[in-house]
């Protein structure tokens, strides 16, 4: 299952020719919304997504079951990047319950395994996990309170 | 005839001067026929945000290796890859990339393997360049393509199979060029970098641990040669006249480490075994060693 926005962003990439692919990636990787102020400013409550291979941090908030995501990740490292624009237009705006519901090896039906090899892809699914991790923590936090 | 040879002091001390060239000499050197620049990074996409003006990209993944076996492409499938970029057997090619240089050492130890005569590295790589403020671009090369010829893959000189390495074992310096993480086992992959690419951790019997970082400086270049014999010669006690394999997890860092030991120090006889950790770390039976955990022999457990 995946959220509407994803699902065609899956789609646009496994029908899309494999030099089209690198393109798109590098096309997402130079749409990722700049971290906001608060953020650049406590740059501690970003976690840290061990899995990539380049400093990449992400934080999730809830605003009336909609789930946001924010990410700092490095210009250098413009595929990991990459993932963080397509996490970004593909599941921001969801409800908790999409962003819980997708399917952790969704990149794998994108066509980019062989762009940049199986390794580099899990990377995808490392920032997908911590991003439900933290969407259940605010989750109950919400109900807690 | 190749591209002119880069005359800097720093590398006159190296056995190989021919192997390395400065910013300086390809900046002065980038629109000469002779000389194909190719960039070789661990992110595939780096070339497209920008690279030296001229460079083409070879990528490890894409262009090296073979789609569906866990090998280097075929003769056939490298003269295409050649072709494509514009490279003769008469070319010089500068490969540069990103985190000092380790898949752009990659990609000129595969042309070796192939025996692609004149390889050279840029010396500091893709950091040095922009951290001289040089200029970059986004323009993407279209090379004429060549007529390269299919050369047979020599995989005896320069390159070690599983079955070398244990041969190798007691019989030859063997590096273990990983972060000591790595080594001692506590780790199956450099510290943040995802851990599931090998089931045992630990190290192959009697190798040293000489890291792959400890020849480089923190701009990315080399270190001087009488620093890289203190590590290798004085401390490590290697010799010229020494049969060497180095490893890491899939080659890669230790490509740079055979960079240095093959054209730096001039030692005729390393081998890089490419199937590293990942192979060895997944292999069945073969003997590991561990800080407290001595190897048994081999084949002791049958």
């Amino acid at each position: 299952m995946l959220p509407a926005a994803l699902e065609e962003i899956v789609e646009d990439f496994r029908l899309s020719p494999k030099e089209m692919r690198l393109q798109m990636l590098l096309d997402y990787s130079r749409s990722v919304p700049a971290l906001p102020e608060r953020y650049v400013d406590a740059h501690e409550t970003l976690e840290r997504v061990a899995e990539c291979q380049t400093p990449f941090f992400v934080a999730v908030e809830l605003a009336d079951d909609r789930v946001h995501l924010f990410f700092d990740a490095p210009p250098e490292a413009p595929t990991t990047r990459g993932y963080a624009g397509i996490l970004s237009a593909g599941l921001d705006g969801a409800s908790v319950s999409e962003v819980l519901a997708t399917s952790p090896d969704f990149a794998l039906s994108m066509g980019l395994g062989e762009l940049v090899s199986p390794l580099r892809l899990r990377g995808m699914s490392a920032i997908l996990a911590r991003i439900k991790r933290q969407v259940v923590a605010r989750t109950e936090a919400s109900h807690g309170a | 005839m190749p591209a002119p040879l880069d005359t800097d002091p720093k590398f006159s001390h190296y056995a190989h001067p021919e192997r390395l060239v400065t910013t300086q000499w390809l900046a002065e050197h980038a629109d000469d026929p002779r000389v194909v620049i190719a960039e070789s990074d661990e992110d595939v996409l780096l070339y497209e945000t920008g690279h030296i003006p001229g460079a083409v990209k070879i990528d490890w993944h894409a262009d090296l290796n073979d789609p569906v076996t866990r090998d280097y492409v075929d003769a056939g499938a490298f003269a295409r890859l050649m072709s494509a970029k514009g490279i003769t057997p008469d070319t010089t090619i500068v490969f540069y990339g990103d985190n000092f240089n380790w898949w752009a050492a990659y990609a000129l130890w595969v042309c070796s393997l192939f025996d692609h005569a004149d390889v050279r590295l840029l010396d500091g790589g893709r950091q040095r360049w922009i951290a001289e403020g040089r200029p970059m671009t986004t323009e993407v090369s279209t090379p004429t393509p060549t007529d390269y010829p299919i050369v047979p893959r020599d995989d005896r000189s320069i390159r070690a199979f599983k079955d070398d390495v244990l041969a190798h074992i007691g019989h030859g310096p063997l590096i273990d060029v990983r972060s000591p993480g790595e080594y001692s086992g506590e780790l199956t992959h450099m510290a943040d970098y995802p851990q599931e690419g090998a089931l045992r951790g630990g190290h192959i019997p009697t190798a040293k641990s000489v890291p792959w970082r400890r020849a480089a400086n923190d701009d990315g270049t080399f270190r001087p040669i009488d620093e890289l014999r203190a590590i290798y010669v004085d401390e490590q006690g290697i010799q010229a006249s020494d049969n060497v394999i180095a490893y890491c997890r899939i080659g890669e860092r230790s490509s740079h480490t055979w960079f240095v030991l093959t054209h730096l120090l001039g030692f005729p006889n390393v081998r890089n075994y490419d199937g590293s950790w990942v192979e060895w770390g997944n292999a069945v039976r073969v003997p590991i060693e561990r800080p407290g955990h001595p190897a048994a022999a081999v084949g002791s457990a049958g």
